[in-house]
């Protein structure tokens, strides 16, 4: 989305670069109307749901988020990762454990830090394990998956440890305004320290270079096994941030990996609009998928849906909006 | 009636094709092909097309590069449906849908890529197709690779191999017509010779097209050569002793017979002998293909190369420019040895590579400015934002030399063909190109744009640049380069002046047919009128591009 908003000519009228963005990014928005009609849709089956209860959306879509964001680098460059949910188990584990450990406000600052440091070292390995090997990257982070879920255990066999209050703080409540949640704020800041600078850098262009096209990068020049090697590292940095969010909002850490997270990280992804064989996407789409999903889920619950109905619901959600997508692909590349 | 109506070659081809069918009574032709045309957008590949076997003869079907002669097989095969056309098998009208039902009706086809799969073993591959076991061992002897162990996984056999495999099956299949598409393309000597002989050996009931770019081979085992050129049956020749020297004048047409005595190899000197080469080959090969290139490309240069298909021109680029690492031999940049690991060394040297399939250069859903930008963006190395201001300057101005439509800009798939091969040339000038290596650049690109192109490359020459043309359209290498080295065979079998390099001339040499004699100072005059054309074409877009 970012990537495709900077290339709009900037000599052109305006009219027609709001024009050229609405067709950039259709895909986007339309998926912020269908959110805002869920929203809509929500007040009106539950007219309690207001401003706090949205601040427990975004509480509980902060991880799911973050877990999103991370998978689209890597999708992005035409990798997947399905490790993504037991590096979000292990670094979240590791994070409440030692905060149990070694309890301080302070020390906990140094604690997340390291804990950032071993998701880096996670993406490090699927990225290393993928470029040297040459296993397609489904069959190294299903391996991984299981290795990573094996080293929560041994960190913590049962849910538990602490978190800073300030980490806490970081997950619930609001900014200023009620209408501002934390965990969005939260959200925001990473994407702009994280994904911002990455697409407007080298080392952006070259990951959808390489997601694009492989041939044609490597014809250009581009380290093709280096670029998929960081966006793995990238990746692992971000599931870390989704680590430490669950810890933050659950105050503990839990060794067993959510295992919706992967598929709902992954349908996410494609309900964002990224394409599965790469080079095409960004973040903001995969994160509204995220809420929408989310919203769907909670609007279930509150219609006391049978919670495995509800589920059959989710994917029949997702595949019905992915053929309308194609559906206009197809007709848009006809004409 | 079926040659000749889409023969408006020569009146002496017309005699011959007439008197051809005089002997012949369609009754008993085992395939006619009539009138077929197919054109693919604005291009027309096969322009009524006509194609008429006998019974027990092994025929050729001749062409230079984009004659119409793989569309032709395409169509007679079922892979490609005609646009016009008929075709009678036996007296009776066949339309193929596909390979399979063109074996249903008698033809079967073996191709230059081997159609097995290759994580089956050999009879698995067998059974695949319902091909008798018998049959197949059979031929497998004929051609001489009777120790063929059948439980090989296909993947493990070298590719003269699995040709030899799929021709025996195409064999046990026991065809009408077996259509041979460049069969002895890169096969070793005594393999070919087994191949020639059992295509000679097949019966009165079963005729053999061969398609062939090799003219001695042709001449040694073809009974008649239909020649196309420009997508039509421009003649059909009786093949006897001497009869490569017609097959080449109906390939070229008219113009080019009456030019085909210019042949002649003789170097020029448009580069002064003091001067470094650009790039200097030496003994380059890739193991495969390419056994022995050696030339230098001088600094504002175009130095055409020509070949046929699969003489290993692909594999010479490949080395030049990083993707593959050579077998043997060396390269000299500016007179420093060096060797390529990655593109991305040839880029930080300057040697930059314009690949004809678009698809392998671009991202396709991606913008104009990010495709321009994404060589000397990628190195990684140089960690840190992309100057957008300075980067758009480069590109606006990039985008302007080569007047590239860029209106559709969001998504370079959107954009034209030419304009998306301009989009590759555009990223190598934004980054200031030293040499280029221009692998058929103009392929499927309309005749403006084409232009545009070779302009663009004779003024990056003018400027310094050493440019490296490898053009599958003959008729344009005069127009273009300087010189023009030829490869034949995975060799480079001659060098020749731009001025001597006109379509005959070239063919002769693609063919490694011996050259007739000199005309140097002819030759001279020539190179001059080209590049006069050349400036003046230049000066014209110039005059027009002021306001």
């Amino acid at each position: 989305m970012t990537a495709s908003a900077a290339t709009v000519d900037r000599s052109s009228a305006a009219a027609g670069i709001i024009g050229r963005f609405g067709r950039n990014n259709a895909w986007t928005l339309s998926l912020l109307g269908f959110l805002a009609a869920l929203l809509v849709f929500t007040k009106a089956i539950n007219p309690h749901y207001g401003l706090t209860s949205f601040q427990f959306t975004a509480t509980a879509v902060l991880p799911l988020a973050l877990a999103a964001v991370a998978q689209t680098v890597i999708v992005i460059s035409g990798g997947i990762d399905l490790s993504v949910s037991s590096q979000m188990a292990l670094t979240s584990c590791v994070a409440a454990t030692l905060m149990q450990n070694y309890p301080g406000e302070g020390l906990a600052v140094a604690i997340v830090l390291l804990t950032l440091a071993l998701g880096l070292l996670l993406g490090a390995v699927n990225g290393a394990l993928i470029v040297v090997t040459k296993v397609p990257d489904i069959v190294v982070t299903l391996s991984t998956y299981f290795v990573w879920a094996g080293f929560a255990l041994l960190v913590r066999p049962a849910p538990g440890g602490a978190a800073a209050s300030w980490l806490e703080g970081l997950a619930v409540g609001y900014v200023g305004i009620p209408l501002l949640p934390m965990a969005a704020v939260v959200l925001a800041v990473i994407v702009a320290v994280i994904w911002i600078p990455l697409v407007r850098s080298r080392l952006g262009l070259s990951l959808f270079a390489v997601g694009s096209n492989r041939l044609a990068a490597f014809r250009s020049g581009v380290p093709v096994n280096r670029t998929k090697f960081l966006s793995y590292v990238i990746g692992g940095l971000i599931a870390a941030f989704a680590g430490l969010s669950l810890t933050a909002s659950t105050g503990i850490g839990s060794p067993v990996p959510e295992p919706t997270y992967v598929l709902i990280s992954i349908g996410a992804v494609v309900l964002g609009g990224v394409s599965l064989a790469g080079g095409v996407g960004g973040v903001f789409g995969p994160i509204m998928a995220v809420v929408v999903l989310q919203l769907i889920r909670d609007d279930m619950t509150f219609m006391n849906v049978d919670p495995n109905y509800g589920l059959v619901a989710q994917g029949f959600i997702l595949i019905g909006v992915l053929m309308v997508g194609s559906l206009i692909h197809m007709r848009r590349s006809r004409s | 009636m079926a040659v000749d109506a889409g023969s408006p070659g020569s009146t002496a081809t017309l005699s011959q094709s007439t008197r051809d069918l005089m002997t012949v009574t369609a009754t008993n032709l085992l395939l006619e092909a009539t009138d077929v045309s197919k054109t693919y957008g604005a291009v027309v590949a096969l322009d009524h097309a006509s194609l008429a076997v006998r019974p027990g003869e092994v025929h050729a079907l001749i062409g230079a590069n984009g004659a119409g002669k793989s569309t032709f097989v395409k169509i007679l095969t079922g892979a490609v449906r005609p646009d016009a056309g008929r075709i009678v098998v036996r007296g009776r009208e066949r339309t193929s849908q596909s390979p399979a039902d063109a074996r249903r009706n008698g033809l079967v086809s073996v191709y230059q890529e081997p159609a097995v799969i290759p994580d089956l073993d050999i009879r698995d591959n067998l059974r695949l197709t319902s091909t008798s076991l018998a049959g197949f061992r059979f031929w497998l002897n004929e051609l001489g690779l009777e120790n063929l162990d059948l439980s090989t996984p296909a993947r493990r056999l070298p590719l003269a191999s699995l040709r030899i495999v799929d021709l025996a099956r195409a064999l046990a299949i026991e065809p009408d017509v077996l259509l041979l598409d460049e069969i002895t393309a890169a096969l070793p000597a005594n393999l070919t010779e087994r191949v020639l002989h059992v295509v000679q050996q097949q019966g009165d009931e079963r005729a053999v097209i061969f398609i062939s770019h090799r003219l001695i081979e042709i001449a040694a085992i073809c009974d008649r050569a239909t020649v196309l050129r420009n997508g039509e049956t421009v003649g059909v020749v009786d093949v006897a002793a001497g009869s490569e020297e017609r097959i080449l004048d109906l390939m070229l047409g008219e113009a080019g017979a009456a030019l085909g005595e210019h042949a002649q190899s003789a170097v020029s000197a448009t580069h002064r002998p003091e001067q470094v080469p650009r790039i200097s080959a030496r003994n380059l090969s890739d193991g495969r293909r390419l056994r022995d290139a050696t030339f230098d490309l001088y600094p504002g240069e175009v130095l055409g190369v020509v070949a046929l298909d699969g003489q290993g021109q692909d594999e010479l680029f490949d080395l030049l420019s990083g993707a593959e690492r050579p077998a043997a031999g060396s390269l000299l940049v500016d007179g420093k040895p060096v060797s390529f690991h990655h593109p991305a060394d040839a880029i930080r040297m300057g040697v930059c590579f314009v690949a004809a399939d678009r698809a392998e250069a671009l991202l396709m859903q991606r913008s104009v400015r990010e495709n321009i930008s994404l060589p000397f963006s990628a190195r990684i190395t140089r960690w840190g934002w992309i100057d957008l201001g300075r980067e758009r300057q480069k590109i606006d101005k990039a985008v302007d030399t080569l007047q590239i439509d860029a209106r559709a800009g969001s998504e370079v798939r959107r954009l034209s063909g030419g304009n998306q091969q301009k989009v590759t040339i555009a990223r190598w000038v934004a980054s200031g190109v030293k040499t280029m290596l221009c692998f058929d650049p103009t392929r499927g690109i309309d005749i403006r744009t084409k232009t545009q192109i070779y302009m663009l490359l004779r003024e990056l020459a003018a400027a310094g640049a050493a440019i490296l043309l490898y053009t599958s359209e003959l008729k344009e290498v005069q127009l273009v380069c300087d010189r023009v080295i030829v490869i034949f065979n995975g060799e480079v079998v001659a060098e020749l002046p731009a001025g001597g390099a006109d379509e005959a001339a070239l063919l002769r040499a693609a063919h490694n047919l011996k050259p007739g004699a000199e005309l140097p100072e002819a030759m001279a005059a020539g190179t001059a009128t080209a590049k006069a054309a050349v400036e003046a074409a230049v000066e014209a877009s110039e005059a027009a591009g002021q306001p």
